[in-house]
Protein backbone atom coordinates (compact mmCIF):
# COMPACT_ATOMS: atom_id res chain seq x y z
CA UNK A 1 0.00 0.00 0.00
CA UNK A 2 2.78 2.38 1.16
CA UNK A 3 4.94 1.66 -2.19
CA UNK A 4 1.71 3.19 -3.98
CA UNK A 5 1.44 6.44 -2.42
CA UNK A 6 3.08 9.40 -4.47
CA UNK A 7 6.27 9.94 -2.11
CA UNK A 8 8.86 12.15 -3.91
CA UNK A 9 11.70 13.37 -2.12
CA UNK A 10 14.45 15.92 -3.19
CA UNK A 11 17.89 17.35 -1.48
CA UNK A 12 19.17 19.72 -3.76
CA UNK A 13 21.41 23.55 -4.50
CA UNK A 14 18.54 24.79 -6.87
CA UNK A 15 15.09 26.69 -5.44
CA UNK A 16 11.79 24.91 -5.82
CA UNK A 17 8.58 26.31 -8.06
CA UNK A 18 5.82 25.24 -5.16
CA UNK A 19 3.11 25.78 -7.18
CA UNK A 20 5.11 22.57 -9.75
CA UNK A 21 6.10 20.31 -6.98
CA UNK A 22 2.26 20.97 -5.83
CA UNK A 23 0.57 20.15 -9.07
CA UNK A 24 3.04 16.87 -9.43
CA UNK A 25 2.02 15.71 -5.90
CA UNK A 26 -1.76 15.62 -6.99
CA UNK A 27 -0.74 13.80 -9.78
CA UNK A 28 -4.70 14.12 -11.08
CA UNK A 29 -6.10 12.42 -8.66
CA UNK A 30 -9.48 12.11 -7.62
CA UNK A 31 -9.16 10.63 -4.40
CA UNK A 32 -7.30 13.66 -2.65
CA UNK A 33 -9.85 16.17 -0.47
CA UNK A 34 -6.99 18.08 0.86
CA UNK A 35 -3.27 19.45 0.50
CA UNK A 36 -1.40 21.33 2.64
CA UNK A 37 1.89 22.65 2.28
CA UNK A 38 4.37 24.37 4.18
CA UNK A 39 7.80 26.21 3.17
CA UNK A 40 10.21 27.56 5.31
CA UNK A 41 12.11 30.87 4.79
CA UNK A 42 15.45 32.06 5.62
CA UNK A 43 14.75 34.77 8.26
CA UNK A 44 16.81 38.47 8.97
CA UNK A 45 17.91 38.77 12.29
CA UNK A 46 21.00 39.08 14.01
CA UNK A 47 23.09 36.58 14.75
CA UNK A 48 25.80 35.57 17.09
CA UNK A 49 29.50 35.84 15.51
CA UNK A 50 32.67 34.96 17.78
CA UNK A 51 35.96 36.30 15.84
CA UNK A 52 39.08 35.91 18.08
CA UNK A 53 39.01 38.49 20.94
CA UNK A 54 35.62 40.07 19.35
CA UNK A 55 32.50 38.44 19.98
CA UNK A 56 28.90 39.70 19.60
CA UNK A 57 25.80 39.38 16.95
CA UNK A 58 25.52 41.09 13.81
CA UNK A 59 22.68 40.90 11.05
CA UNK A 60 22.78 37.42 9.18
CA UNK A 61 24.08 37.68 5.56
CA UNK A 62 23.35 34.25 4.29
CA UNK A 63 23.00 30.66 5.61
CA UNK A 64 25.43 27.76 4.66
CA UNK A 65 23.46 23.97 5.09
CA UNK A 66 25.16 21.17 4.88
CA UNK A 67 23.67 17.80 4.94
CA UNK A 68 24.68 14.13 4.80
CA UNK A 69 24.12 12.79 0.82
CA UNK A 70 22.48 9.52 0.96
CA UNK A 71 21.54 9.66 4.51
CA UNK A 72 19.42 12.55 4.49
CA UNK A 73 17.33 11.38 1.64
CA UNK A 74 16.79 7.78 3.69
CA UNK A 75 15.85 9.84 6.74
CA UNK A 76 13.46 12.28 4.58
CA UNK A 77 11.90 9.32 3.35
CA UNK A 78 11.27 7.33 6.48
CA UNK A 79 9.79 10.57 7.86
CA UNK A 80 7.32 10.31 5.22
CA UNK A 81 6.62 6.70 4.80
CA UNK A 82 5.85 7.22 8.45
CA UNK A 83 3.43 9.85 8.18
CA UNK A 84 1.80 7.91 4.83
CA UNK A 85 1.28 5.13 7.22
CA UNK A 86 -0.17 7.06 10.02
CA UNK A 87 -2.59 8.82 8.54
CA UNK A 88 -3.06 7.20 5.08
CA UNK A 89 -2.01 9.89 3.10
CA UNK A 90 -2.26 10.26 -0.77
CA UNK A 91 0.80 11.91 -1.70
CA UNK A 92 4.07 13.89 0.39
CA UNK A 93 6.22 15.45 -0.98
CA UNK A 94 9.81 17.28 0.60
CA UNK A 95 12.40 19.13 -0.82
CA UNK A 96 15.20 20.38 0.92
CA UNK A 97 17.88 22.85 -0.08
CA UNK A 98 21.42 22.60 0.64
CA UNK A 99 24.60 25.56 0.11
CA UNK A 100 24.57 29.08 0.59
CA UNK A 101 21.13 30.72 1.29
CA UNK A 102 19.92 34.28 1.71
CA UNK A 103 17.29 36.04 3.63
CA UNK A 104 14.20 35.66 2.29
CA UNK A 105 15.39 31.74 0.34
CA UNK A 106 13.35 29.12 0.50
CA UNK A 107 14.49 26.51 2.45
CA UNK A 108 12.37 23.67 2.72
CA UNK A 109 8.86 22.66 0.45
CA UNK A 110 6.78 20.08 2.59
CA UNK A 111 3.27 18.75 0.80
CA UNK A 112 1.01 16.25 1.92
CA UNK A 113 -2.27 15.38 0.03
CA UNK A 114 -4.80 13.66 2.28
CA UNK A 115 -8.63 12.36 2.07
CA UNK A 116 -9.62 14.73 4.83
CA UNK A 117 -8.40 18.58 6.16
CA UNK A 118 -7.25 17.40 9.75
CA UNK A 119 -4.79 14.36 8.45
CA UNK A 120 -3.02 16.53 6.01
CA UNK A 121 -2.24 19.57 8.54
CA UNK A 122 -0.88 17.08 11.05
CA UNK A 123 0.90 14.76 8.88
CA UNK A 124 2.36 17.95 7.24
CA UNK A 125 3.16 19.30 10.95
CA UNK A 126 4.84 15.87 11.95
CA UNK A 127 6.92 15.60 8.74
CA UNK A 128 8.55 19.23 10.06
CA UNK A 129 8.78 18.43 13.50
CA UNK A 130 10.76 14.84 12.62
CA UNK A 131 12.81 16.97 9.83
CA UNK A 132 14.19 19.37 12.14
CA UNK A 133 14.89 16.98 15.14
CA UNK A 134 16.22 13.77 12.89
CA UNK A 135 17.56 14.76 9.26
CA UNK A 136 20.80 15.21 8.97
CA UNK A 137 21.32 18.89 7.89
CA UNK A 138 22.94 21.47 9.67
CA UNK A 139 22.89 25.16 9.56
CA UNK A 140 25.36 27.92 9.40
CA UNK A 141 24.75 31.40 10.14
CA UNK A 142 26.85 33.51 8.04
CA UNK A 143 27.76 37.31 9.07
CA UNK A 144 29.78 40.54 8.45
CA UNK A 145 30.59 42.00 11.64
CA UNK A 146 32.20 45.55 10.35
CA UNK A 147 35.95 45.11 9.89
CA UNK A 148 36.00 41.50 10.26
CA UNK A 149 34.84 39.76 7.55
CA UNK A 150 32.70 37.33 6.80
CA UNK A 151 32.46 34.78 10.12
CA UNK A 152 30.17 31.70 10.16
CA UNK A 153 28.06 30.46 13.61
CA UNK A 154 27.00 26.65 13.55
CA UNK A 155 22.97 26.92 15.11
CA UNK A 156 22.84 24.68 17.85
CA UNK A 157 19.66 22.47 18.36
CA UNK A 158 16.74 23.71 20.53
CA UNK A 159 15.31 22.08 22.97
CA UNK A 160 11.72 23.53 22.06
CA UNK A 161 12.27 21.53 18.12
CA UNK A 162 12.83 17.89 20.76
CA UNK A 163 9.87 18.53 22.63
CA UNK A 164 7.61 19.47 19.14
CA UNK A 165 8.45 16.07 18.03
CA UNK A 166 7.68 14.14 21.20
CA UNK A 167 4.46 15.35 21.62
CA UNK A 168 3.77 13.35 18.32
CA UNK A 169 4.17 10.18 20.74
CA UNK A 170 1.40 11.30 23.44
CA UNK A 171 -1.09 12.10 20.69
CA UNK A 172 -3.41 9.36 18.52
CA UNK A 173 -3.59 9.99 14.93
CA UNK B 1 43.78 -4.59 10.69
CA UNK B 2 40.51 -3.87 11.19
CA UNK B 3 39.18 -0.70 10.28
CA UNK B 4 36.15 1.98 9.67
CA UNK B 5 35.58 4.92 7.99
CA UNK B 6 35.23 8.05 10.18
CA UNK B 7 32.75 10.64 8.39
CA UNK B 8 32.36 14.10 10.13
CA UNK B 9 29.54 16.86 9.72
CA UNK B 10 29.07 20.64 10.50
CA UNK B 11 31.06 21.83 13.80
CA UNK B 12 32.79 18.76 14.20
CA UNK B 13 34.24 18.60 10.42
CA UNK B 14 35.74 21.93 10.95
CA UNK B 15 37.04 21.47 14.35
CA UNK B 16 38.34 18.30 13.09
CA UNK B 17 40.03 19.62 9.92
CA UNK B 18 38.79 16.58 7.49
CA UNK B 19 35.39 15.32 6.24
CA UNK B 20 36.75 11.76 6.03
CA UNK B 21 39.91 9.42 7.49
CA UNK B 22 40.06 5.52 8.17
CA UNK B 23 40.57 4.75 11.69
CA UNK B 24 41.42 1.28 13.51
CA UNK B 25 38.89 -0.36 15.46
CA UNK B 26 40.30 -0.35 19.04
CA UNK B 27 39.24 -4.15 19.71
CA UNK B 28 36.89 -6.54 17.80
CA UNK B 29 33.11 -5.10 18.53
CA UNK B 30 33.93 -2.10 20.21
CA UNK B 31 31.14 0.80 20.41
CA UNK B 32 31.09 4.18 19.03
CA UNK B 33 31.46 5.35 22.73
CA UNK B 34 34.86 3.57 23.12
CA UNK B 35 36.01 4.37 19.97
CA UNK B 36 35.34 8.01 20.52
CA UNK B 37 37.25 8.05 23.56
CA UNK B 38 40.04 6.60 21.75
CA UNK B 39 39.96 9.33 19.04
CA UNK B 40 40.25 11.90 22.33
CA UNK B 41 42.86 10.06 23.76
CA UNK B 42 44.94 11.43 21.16
CA UNK B 43 44.10 14.67 22.02
CA UNK B 44 43.56 17.74 20.15
CA UNK B 45 41.79 18.41 17.55
CA UNK B 46 39.36 15.43 18.75
CA UNK B 47 39.50 16.25 22.25
CA UNK B 48 37.84 20.04 21.40
CA UNK B 49 35.54 18.24 18.77
CA UNK B 50 34.02 15.87 21.49
CA UNK B 51 34.56 16.69 24.83
CA UNK B 52 30.79 18.97 24.96
CA UNK B 53 29.42 15.80 24.49
CA UNK B 54 27.05 16.54 21.79
CA UNK B 55 27.50 13.70 19.37
CA UNK B 56 25.07 11.96 17.10
CA UNK B 57 26.55 8.63 15.37
CA UNK B 58 25.13 6.94 12.28
CA UNK B 59 26.34 3.36 11.15
CA UNK B 60 26.18 2.85 7.35
CA UNK B 61 23.66 5.76 7.27
CA UNK B 62 21.82 4.36 9.98
CA UNK B 63 21.31 6.51 12.90
CA UNK B 64 22.67 4.58 16.09
CA UNK B 65 23.29 4.85 19.78
CA UNK B 66 26.72 5.28 21.52
CA UNK B 67 26.45 1.97 22.74
CA UNK B 68 26.27 0.15 19.46
CA UNK B 69 29.25 -1.90 18.33
CA UNK B 70 31.44 -1.25 14.96
CA UNK B 71 32.46 -3.75 12.87
CA UNK B 72 35.37 -3.89 10.30
CA UNK B 73 34.56 -1.72 7.23
CA UNK B 74 31.76 -0.13 8.86
CA UNK B 75 31.26 3.55 7.82
CA UNK B 76 30.86 6.18 11.11
CA UNK B 77 29.85 9.51 10.92
CA UNK B 78 29.96 11.32 13.50
CA UNK B 79 28.18 15.07 13.82
CA UNK B 80 26.44 17.34 16.07
CA UNK B 81 22.78 17.23 16.72
CA UNK B 82 20.61 18.10 13.49
CA UNK B 83 19.17 21.75 12.88
CA UNK B 84 17.61 21.81 9.26
CA UNK B 85 14.14 22.94 7.95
Amino acid sequence: MVQETPLCITVAEQDFDAALLTRELLGGQGDAGALTTFIGLVRSGDVAFAAGDSAGTAPLRAMQLEHYPGMTEKSLRKIAVQAIERWGLLGVSIYHRVGRLVVGDQIVFVGVAGRHRREAFDACAFIMDYLKTEAPFWKKELSAPVGLGEQGHWVDAKESDQQARERWNEKAP
Amino acid sequence: MATVTLIYFAKIRELIGTSEEEYPLPEAGATVQALLESLMARGEPYLGAFESGRVLAAINQEMVSLSSGVADGDELALFPPVTGG
